[in-house]
């Protein structure tokens, strides 16, 4: 069963208890300095921001195709059946390609430690697993976030489009972008005015290399043997000059 | 007295580099990425990837071009210049690692992908056809040092092997060359669109091989002045013949893409994204256009100047699909720290001063000519030497 979480920002009230929880739950310190920075870092891997009166949380959307685990060399990264897009630290070298290729920018550096990690939101695997929701949507007090089926979360997205059509901007953020997600977000206003990219493409990312890759076989066969054929050809060609000459 | 006051200059300038390297050094292993660059979450790839890897990668196509020409086509006239261009592809690779190990946040696990596999990842292939190459080309460097130390048989061994090394060294350069444009591809949304597109991978492809050659013409200059030795002047008129007509299919392609894509439009907007653009094709256009002229070839000075023209061409591109057509997406602005500028700077030197000493000491120049053969650059070039026709 694929998880997801839905973020309805018409509901939240931009408490910060979902910052903190995170924080507590990987162990990093957390305090008004940190909640002040609206944007994520290595000291926040969820973020609420403000837009006036609005507020819109960003943090990893968990793509159903991430780019981050399709350009990895070493697959560091990998996208779960339960649905988290999950960072193995001990494969990781530190290429940065992920935080690179992220259409959501979300990934971010221990840009100052020696042995550096990537970091972001996984989703509370380690809760998700137990059967249990995301530590962001156990703290909400008005249920902002909320956890459950994928399936299920899409569905009651479009319960409250339908049942309030003047309180929402009419589509659902997660659905489309980057060809699906895993973290769907409302808004009473259109997207880009309270943070989120609606410049991302609406189909699959790591199809863009792939259709490139794919070729690779067919390269070093049709290289090898035109090179080869080429190397026959002129040698063969020296080899009958080289006789001529000295008959 | 001048040549000696010149050699003390660069000495400076060559201490102060390694003194400013080795600083940087320090910052960057007893410290962290943070702390030796000016890479940020929104920008995480800078000068060292911009230019090191993909500048660095391209500057060394020389190699794989003239052992294709020479051993594949069987253009035996070309011979003279393929040592040194495979001993500059070598350093090339080497020092591209070296540069890696600095930039990459656990360069300890930099061996990971060749048994993590993930092929999915341009890189993870980047990677394979890298440590591949570097060790084709160390196999096709090895036979000068055997050469040196009069190792016969293992030679003639060697020798035997080094059609099918050749032919794999092509294959892998193919691949890698153009992967390093495949590597953007899946950020369209990031780059501006003056170099973004889905002929990347071809792009790179064929500026590597005129980088190739313009690095050869680069070196025999160079080589020729340093050594005090005879210049293959026939062989660079052709290869800049060669060089010309490759920018102008290069050219032409980037014309009717950036048409077809009507990205012609970015131009209007304001910003330093359009100058870097017109100082990128400027630097390709003109070498390209004097070359065309028979009076440019007929000069070795002309000849070298629009090689290095054509080169900074090549490397603004690089910097350009690096650094610049991420800028504006990012939000930020990433200009390379002092101990970034160090690093590379140092690398470079580095590949010169082993260029250097690798010439001095190995077969890398064949030394056959006729002592009453033509003598340097500047002796053809002030009129001593009557240019030979073309065949």
């Amino acid at each position: 069963m694929a998880m997801a979480i839905l973020y309805d920002s018409t509901i939240c009230i931009g408490c910060r208890q979902c910052e903190e929880a995170c924080a507590a739950g990987k162990h990093i310190a957390y305090n008004d300095k940190i909640a002040a920075e609206e944007r994520l870092s290595e000291r926040k891997l969820t973020t609420i921001r403000t837009y006036g009166e609005r507020f819109s949380r960003k943090l990893c959307m968990h793509c159903q195709e991430p780019s981050c685990a399709s350009v990895c060399p070493v697959g560091a990264l990998e996208k779960t059946k339960l649905g988290p897009v999950v960072y193995h630290e001990d494969r990781c070298m530190g290429c940065r390609y992920c935080m690179v290729a992220c259409p959501f920018q979300v990934p971010v550096y221990e840009w100052h430690s020696r042995i550096p990690r990537m970091r972001k939101c996984d989703l509370c695997v380690d809760k998700l697993s137990q059967g249990g929701m995301t530590r962001c949507s156990e703290v909400c007090p008005v249920n902002a976030t909320i956890t459950g089926e994928r399936g299920a979360m899409i569905a009651e997205a479009r319960k409250r489009l339908a049942e309030k059509p003047t309180g929402y901007y009419p589509e659902i953020y997660g659905v489309n972008e980057a060809g699906g997600t895993s973290v769907f977000i409302l808004s009473a206003v259109p997207f880009n005015q309270i943070g989120y990219n609606t410049q991302i493409p609406k189909s699959s990312m790591p199809q863009l290399t792939w259709a490139v890759l794919q070729h690779i076989p067919q390269v070093v066969v049709v290289g090898t043997v035109l090179m080869g054929g080429i190397y026959w050809i002129t040698s063969r060609r020296e080899d009958v000059a080289h006789e001529e000459g000295r008959r | 007295m001048r040549s000696r006051a010149r050699f003390h200059f660069w000495r400076f300038v060559g201490l102060g580099l390694a003194i400013a390297a080795m600083a940087a050094t320090a910052l960057r292993f007893g410290g962290s990425l943070g702390a030796s660059t000016n890479l940020s979450d929104q920008f995480p790839w800078g000068l060292w990837i911009g230019f090191d890897v993909l500048c660095g990668v391209g500057l060394a196509a020389g190699g794989f071009t003239l052992a294709a020409t020479v051993h594949i086509f069987h253009l035996k006239r070309f011979e003279p210049i393929v040592r040194p261009a495979i001993l500059t592809a070598f350093l090339g690779y080497v020092l591209v690692c070296m540069a890696l190990m600095f930039d990459l946040g656990r360069p300890w696990n930099i061996w990971h992908p060749l048994i993590m596999w993930n092929p999915h990842s341009v890189m993870f292939e980047v990677g394979w056809c890298v440590t591949l190459y570097t060790t084709v080309l160390a196999l096709e460097f090895l036979p000068l040092v055997l050469e040196r130390f009069r190792l016969e048989r293992a030679r003639l061994m060697l020798r035997r092997i080094m059609i099918p090394i050749v032919i794999l060294g092509v294959i892998l350069s193919t691949l890698h060359q153009s992967s390093l444009g495949t590597l953007f591809l899946i950020m369209p949304q990031k780059m501006n669109a003056l170099w973004y597109t889905p002929l990347l991978p071809i792009l790179f492809y064929i500026s590597a091989i005129a980088t190739g050659l313009a690095m050869t013409i680069f070196e025999s200059w160079h080589s020729a002045r340093a050594f005090a030795r005879q210049l293959e002047f026939p062989l660079v008129q052709k290869l800049s013949r060669v060089l010309a007509v490759i920018i102008a299919v290069y050219l032409a392609m980037r014309f009717m893409d950036l048409s077809g894509r009507h990205a012609w439009g970015m131009m209007d907007q304001p910003g330093t994204e359009r100058w870097l653009f017109g100082v990128e094709i400027v630097l390709m256009a003109v070498p390209m256009l004097l070359l065309f002229r028979e009076r440019t070839r007929n000069s070795p000075q002309a000849i070298y100047l629009c090689s290095v023209m054509y080169l900074l061409g090549f490397v603004t591109n690089r910097l350009n699909v690096g650094i610049t057509a991420m800028e504006r997406a990012s939000g930020v602005q990433y200009i390379p720290k002092w101990s970034e500028v160090a690093v590379t700077l140092g690398l470079v030197a580095a590949g010169f001063a082993i260029f250097r000493v690798a010439a001095q000491y190995l077969p890398v120049f064949e030394d056959d000519v006729p002592p009453a053969a033509p003598a340097a650059w500047e002796a053809e070039a002030s009129g001593a030497y009557s240019v030979p026709a073309g065949e």
